[in-house]
C-alpha cells in the first residue's frame, strides 16, 4: 500500500456544495448533506448553495410517506445549527453561508419563507462570484 | 426477528441489537439493552442518551461525535468535553453503544 504524507493541520479551504437536484428520486441530494456535515467536522469554510430544482431540498413541508423513503428535511437544520455555532464560537475559524439562488427560486414561485433554514438569497451574477471564489467545487 | 421483550411486549431488533422501529423506545427497554452490554446506567448514561434521542427526534439523524462531545462539555464541564470521557462512559463507543441504548438506528458514519 502507498504511504502518503498529509501535512493536513491548519489547512482551510472554501468549499462549495452545488445543489441542483429535487430531494428525491436520485441520491444527489442526500449525499451532498452528507459531505456537507463531514466538511463540518474538519471545520472548513463552506457554501451551501440551492440551485435550479435544488430549492426544493430545502422547502418546508416534504411529505415521503408514498415514496417510502426518509425525510430528510429535518436533517439540513444540522447546517443551520452547525453555522450559528460557528459564528457563536469566537475559537472556531468556519465561516458556512447557506445560498439560494434568486432566479431559481422565483421561476419556482418560491420566498425565503418557504424554506426550513435561513437563507442568503443571491443572483446568478453574484453567485458565480461564489463559485470563483471557491477552492473547490461539488456539484450534485 | 429477534425481539426484546419489555413489560410483556416485544420490540424487535437486528442482529446487532438495535431496535428497528426507534418510536418503541423506552426507558425500561434502554435499561434492558444496558444489561446485556453489562452497563450500569448513571445519571450521565442517562443525559447522553436523553441527548441522543433529542437531537435523533429533531434532526432524524444521529449526531456526529464532535457535536456529542461539545453538548456533554457544556452539560457536564469541560473536563468531561471529551471523548475519553464518553467512551469511559460507553467503552464500545459513544456512537455505537450510546445509540443502541438510546433506540436509534446504528449510525453509519465514523465522524
Amino acid at each position: 500500500m502507498a504511504e502518503y504524507d498529509f501535512d493536513t493541520e491548519g489547512v482551510k479551504k472554501t468549499i462549495t456544495f452545488l445543489n441542483r437536484k429535487a430531494p428525491y428520486g436520485t441520491i444527489y441530494a442526500l449525499e451532498v448533506l452528507e459531505s456537507v456535515l463531514i466538511s463540518a467536522a474538519f471545520e472548513q469554510h463552506a457554501n451551501i448553495v440551492f440551485v435550479d430544482d435544488g430549492v426544493f431540498q430545502i422547502k418546508k413541508g416534504h411529505d415521503t410517506a408514498d415514496l417510502e423513503m426518509k425525510n430528510f428535511l429535518p436533517t439540513y437544520g444540522i447546517i443551520e445549527m452547525e453555522k450559528e455555532d460557528a459564528d457563536e464560537d469566537e475559537d472556531m475559524d468556519m465561516n458556512w453561508r447557506i445560498i439560494v439562488e434568486k432566479e431559481s427560486m422565483e421561476a419556482r414561485g418560491l420566498t425565503p419563507d418557504d424554506f426550513k433554514v435561513e437563507v442568503e438569497v443571491l443572483s446568478s451574477a453574484e453567485l458565480a462570484d461564489v463559485l470563483a471564489t471557491s477552492d473547490a467545487v461539488i456539484g450534485g | 426477528m429477534a425481539a426484546y421483550s419489555v413489560n410483556g411486549a416485544d420490540i424487535e431488533h437486528d442482529e446487532e441489537g438495535y431496535i428497528t422501529d426507534v418510536q418503541q423506545w423506552n426507558r425500561d427497554l434502554a435499561q434492558i439493552i444496558a444489561d446485556a452490554e453489562g452497563l450500569e446506567m448513571t445519571q450521565e448514561h442517562w443525559d447522553v442518551v436523553d441527548f441522543l434521542r433529542e437531537y435523533y427526534n429533531e434532526y432524524q439523524i444521529a449526531p456526529a461525535v464532535r457535536v456529542l462531545v461539545k453538548a456533554v462539555k457544556k452539560k457536564f464541564g469541560p473536563e468531561k468535553g471529551s471523548n475519553k470521557y464518553l467512551y469511559e462512559l460507553f467503552p464500545y463507543g459513544p456512537a455505537k453503544q450510546a445509540c443502541k441504548i438510546a433506540g436509534l438506528p446504528k449510525p453509519t458514519g465514523c465522524v
